[in-house]
């Protein structure tokens, strides 16, 4: 009797395992509406023919983890793009663009899975990720396949290093972290610095790197955390006991949240410096009604410099709950929005070029694409595939209202 | 005077984070004790408490969420114990080990799913999150209040246990579980009160912590609910002073260490001195001696 039931659970259990993978395999197929011929191929390297007049991009970026808030804003960004420009023409005929979603939940080892997933499901190209790691560890899927991808604001260089698929629309770390470094110098006449970086990250150890380069690295005192840190009063203390004018921490703003709570508890005294993970919603209201910290970021885009595109976004988050959660709970546009709105546009403008659908020809045409977006003109150079650019926004965090001032727009000389 | 005021900070955070780590480190020696269960769900029911809390103050005053956090917590570890592990009272122990890993992640995917991922600001409660000047050197009222609270809930507990019927009765589970079944001694309420009375020290330790260090995630409770267990083996699992004093050495030396700039060490420090520990004295600091294991 015992042996029977437990032979019918285990039929079960294999039972569900198997309509499971059925339902998620089933809507691929059946969105490629009036292209029933070729369904049989879904999984092969053939989407031109299967997806009929869909054209599908993937979007490569963190939901949860780390990462998360940061990505999914990024994603909000694409979404809207997608609600304003829902089509695109290729080749004489109007295609349905279609986002694909995969989420690396911010993690390295989970990440070339998350890339299969987009592959198997037949984009042509691929926007992200949030977090230069993630988009490190998935390189490999994407060149493997032949799909371009297109980093939306992964800012360490090894991204496009040394490969031709990988592009990139926004500035790189050497160039954020100099103009960080210079900007402590002339603003704050720092003498010395203090930098924490997450270990294992390479977004944060890379900016900090470059940061030090630039600052000189001798009169820089160089942290790390584990993963997993939720304790940072030691590092407060470390920054206030050696001597530093100026606290450099690019990390996640989860970390930061907690670094920022524990610098105004300390009251640290010296200005706080970032990258463009820190512009942010998450930071800005850890900071608000924190009179004691001083807070500074590096960023893409300041709000109020396009005006239609900041009304339409706003507009696009108010109008349903999910996006608003997303968002942080309010409707303050995060550089990264802007930055996925127009990673969206740079890729249908490739699409065009290419005239098809085949990920071989979109990465054939994306070197020549030339873009004017929201935050500025984006061109691709002809060593690695990155944006040229060479005007970072400067922000300041008003602890009052809970908003980004913008300070200046700092390039490097 | 310049070297206090300048390395003050690390110890108050060492005791502070100490103090926080016993109150979870207690849950977990109590329930070996007693039921021989490393009960790993123990580190998310510390988080849940977080999360409640970050929900509960959205929409309700401080001091009507803070005692319906503490009832909720002690609420879904009765209900855990009940549903989790009491079925599987005559299996054998790896299976309960199975299940208690299966409500860890049962709990944490479930916070996942909640919470969409992203990190939750926990609430300021008013006066403790407040910050305060000691000798100079600043830092939250809660980080003084951690250890005091601490010691002072550890006194009422060893009271109950050595004074109270149903201190007796945990004493005589802990020590024979057949015998004092024999004896009429009910076990199932017996084991019920442990984990009311752990998940009670879980959701207090869970507002000390997250008035500390504000931000909750799914994985928030999996890191100090690893160091409060390395805390309670350490001090000799199943012993409760012994729970303490390792969860205290363990905050301040890890402070300690991030103190001397080998920051990157930390953590690798915390389980180095477990392993130390473990093949200098199999059975911790407190684990022969004591004889009242609960």
């Amino acid at each position: 009797m015992k042996k029977v039931l437990c032979f019918t659970l285990a039929l079960v259990m294999a039972l569900c395992c198997l309509t499971a993978c059925g339902g998620t395999g089933t809507p691929a197929p059946s969105d490629g509406s009036a292209a029933s011929p070729a369904e049989g191929g879904s999984e092969s390297a053939a989407p031109e023919e299967v997806s009929g007049d869909v054209v599908k991009i993937g979007v490569f970026e963190p939901a949860s983890g780390d990462n998360g808030a940061g990505g999914k804003q990024e994603i909000l960004g694409m979404q809207y793009a997608n609600a304003v420009q829902p089509t695109v023409e290729i080749g004489g005929k109007t295609y349905q663009v279609e986002l694909v979603y995969a989420d690396n939940q911010s993690s390295n080892d989970k990440a070339p899975s998350a890339a299969q997933t987009l592959i198997s499901s037949g984009v042509s190209v691929v926007l992200g990720s949030y977090g230069s790691g993630v988009s490190i560890a998935a390189s490999d899927i994407f060149g493997d396949a032949g799909v371009p991808a297109i980093g939306v604001t992964c800012t360490n260089p090894q991204v496009t290093a040394g490969n031709s698929h990988y592009f990139r629309i926004c500035f790189l770390d050497p160039f954020q972290g100099t103009v960080l470094a210079n900007f402590a110098k002339e603003n704050f006449s720092a003498t010395k610095a203090y930098c924490l970086a997450k270990l294992g990250d390479d977004y944060s150890v890379g900016l900090c790197n470059y940061f030090m380069e630039a600052f000189g690295k001798e009169n820089c005192v160089y942290e790390t955390f584990p993963e997993g840190t939720s304790d940072y009063s030691a590092y407060v203390t470390n920054a206030k006991n050696s001597g530093c004018n100026v606290f450099f921490a690019p990390v996640s703003t989860e970390a930061a949240a907690l670094i920022i709570d524990q610098a105004a508890a300390q009251d640290l005294g010296m200005p706080m410096l970032a990258g463009d993970t820190w512009d942010s919603n998450v930071i800005t209201a850890a900071a608000q009604g924190k009179s004691n910290v001083e807070l500074y970021v590096t960023t893409f885009y300041q709000e109020g410099g396009n005006e239609a595109f900041d009304s339409g976004i706003k507009e696009f988050i108010n109008s349903d709950p999910t996006h608003l959660a997303n968002n942080g709970g309010n409707d303050m546009i995060a550089a990264v929005s802007a930055m996925g709105y127009d990673a969206y546009f740079v890729a249908l403008e490739a699409l065009k070029a290419a005239g098809s659908t085949a990920p071989a020809d979109v990465m054939a045409a994306l070197p020549s694409v030339q873009y004017e977006g929201v935050s500025g003109a984006i061109a691709f150079d002809d060593v690695n595939g990155d944006a040229i650019r060479d005007a970072a926004y400067v922000k300041k965090c008003n602890t009052e209202s809970g908003a980004w001032d913008f300070v200046a727009v700092q390039g490097i000389k | 005077m310049d070297f206090v005021h300048a390395n003050l900070p690390y110890l108050l955070s060492g005791i502070s984070v100490g103090g926080q780590y016993a109150l979870i480190a207690i849950g977990y020696t109590m329930v070996y004790g007693i039921l021989r269960l490393i009960n790993f769900a123990h580190g998310d029911v510390f988080m849940v408490a977080g999360l409640i809390m970050v929900y509960l103050s959205a929409s309700l005053p401080i001091y009507i969420a803070i005692p319906l956090v503490i009832v909720l917590t002690v609420a879904l570890g009765f209900v855990i114990e009940k549903v989790a592990y009491q079925p599987l009272r005559s299996a054998p122990r790896m299976s309960v080990m199975i299940s208690a890993i299966g409500v860890s992640y049962l709990l944490q995917n479930l916070a996942l799913y909640i919470t969409g991922g992203l990190n939750q600001n926990y609430p300021a409660i008013p006066w403790i999150s407040d910050s305060v000047d000691v000798f100079g050197a600043t830092t939250k009222r809660v980080t003084l209040i951690t250890p005091v609270l601490t010691i002072v809930l550890v006194l009422v507990l060893v009271q109950l246990i050595n004074h109270t019927k149903i201190g007796m009765a945990m004493r005589a589970v802990s020590k024979d579980f057949e015998t004092s079944r024999l004896m009429g001694i009910r076990i199932n309420s017996v084991i019920s009160t442990t984990f009311i009375i752990g998940s009670f020290l879980a959701a207090v330790g869970s507002l000390l912590y997250f008035s500390n260090y504000p931000g909750v995630t799914p994985t928030a409770g999996a890191m100090p609910g690893l160091k409060a267990f390395v805390a309670a083996v350490f001090g000799g699992i199943g012993s409760i002073p012994g729970a303490v004093i390792g969860a205290f050495l363990i905050g301040i030396c890890e402070n300690i260490i991030k103190g001397l700039g080998l920051t990157t060490f930390s953590d690798a420090f915390t389980f180095v001195l477990l392993i130390v520990i473990l093949v200098a004295k199999p059975t911790g600091l407190f684990g022969e001696k004591a004889t009242d294991k609960v």
